[in-house]
């Protein structure tokens, strides 16, 4: 195994830890959308993914 | 009716406070986008190893998680954003020049360039225009963040391209969904310092322009 392989997994294992009690506070304290916010959010999701595929097309 | 003008005048100062916090992450980021890409040009030059994308991405996020918060409110935290970006721009440079390399690369640094700043775009300006508060997002895209890196960690191991893809494509979303998430808390007062904001944009610009080179470079092998 390539030892940046394992320098990688370590990094990102460590930002994994340094990041979950932000992960926590933020699941606790974040306000509840409703669905008309999540509506807002779904539609330029949807247009991101097709100019995604768009992109693929042109490559 | 004093009050009615205490309470005009109280918003019209938060609006302009706003304002230039906007402004001045808009410059600052520009600034930053544009000593990345000179930083990422001097790397490709230098013909740096591979290892260099890597040591620089570790690098610029000690500096952003445990450096940068702490000389944010000061002018030092200008020096260090420069610091942070011109370390990640140095770091793409092997990585541009393996995908320079490939028979359509250009194409495929081009479009993931122009891709990251069509996305990057329209999302600020749709936050901007709609003026709607994203803050509801927040628990939603740092527990799904987790996830994604729990399984970049897991792919690193697996070498999946098809894994591989699937990351880089949730990526996309997540960080498409920060920039809404950001931009909706400098336009609400959310976030007042224009160092931190910078920051966190640039991060989701960075994120994207490398989940587009790795689609755009796994489906380029296609053909």
């Amino acid at each position: 195994m390539d030892w940046m392989q394992i320098v990688s997994a370590l990094a990102l294992g460590l930002f994994v830890v340094f990041l979950f009690p932000t992960a926590i506070n933020m699941m606790k304290n974040s306000p509840k959308g409703s669905a008309a916010d999540w509506q807002s959010v779904i539609v330029p999701m949807v247009i991101i993914i097709l100019f995604i595929m768009f992109l693929i097309q042109l490559v | 009716m004093n009050r009615s003008f205490t309470t005009v005048s109280q918003s019209s100062t938060s609006a302009l406070a706003t304002n230039k916090v906007l402004r001045n992450t808009y410059m600052l980021l520009s600034l930053t986008l544009l000593f990345s890409g000179l930083t990422a040009g001097l790397s490709m030059f230098l013909n740096m190893p591979p290892m260099t994308y890597m040591i620089s991405v570790i690098g610029g996020m000690v500096l952003a998680m445990f450096v940068l918060p702490r000389f944010a409110h000061s002018s030092a935290g200008i020096g260090i954003v420069f610091l942070i970006t011109g370390l990640l721009g140095f770091g793409l440079g092997p990585m541009l020049t393996m995908y320079a390399s490939l028979p359509n690369g250009g194409n495929i640094i081009t479009l993931s360039l122009g891709g990251t700043g069509v996305i990057f775009l329209g999302l600020s300006a749709y936050a901007l225009a709609t003026r709607k508060d994203f803050s509801f997002m927040g628990g939603f895209l740092v527990v799904g963040f987790l996830l994604v890196l729990i399984a970049a960690i897991a792919n690193i191991f697996l070498q999946i391209p098809a894994m591989s893809l699937a990351i880089s494509s949730v990526v996309i979303l997540i960080m498409s969904g920060f920039i809404l998430y950001d931009t909706s808390r400098i336009i609400h007062g959310g976030e007042d310092n224009y160092v931190l904001a910078t920051i966190g944009l640039y991060m989701t610009i960075f994120n994207i322009f490398i989940s587009l080179l790795q689609i755009l470079g796994i489906m380029g092998k296609d053909d």
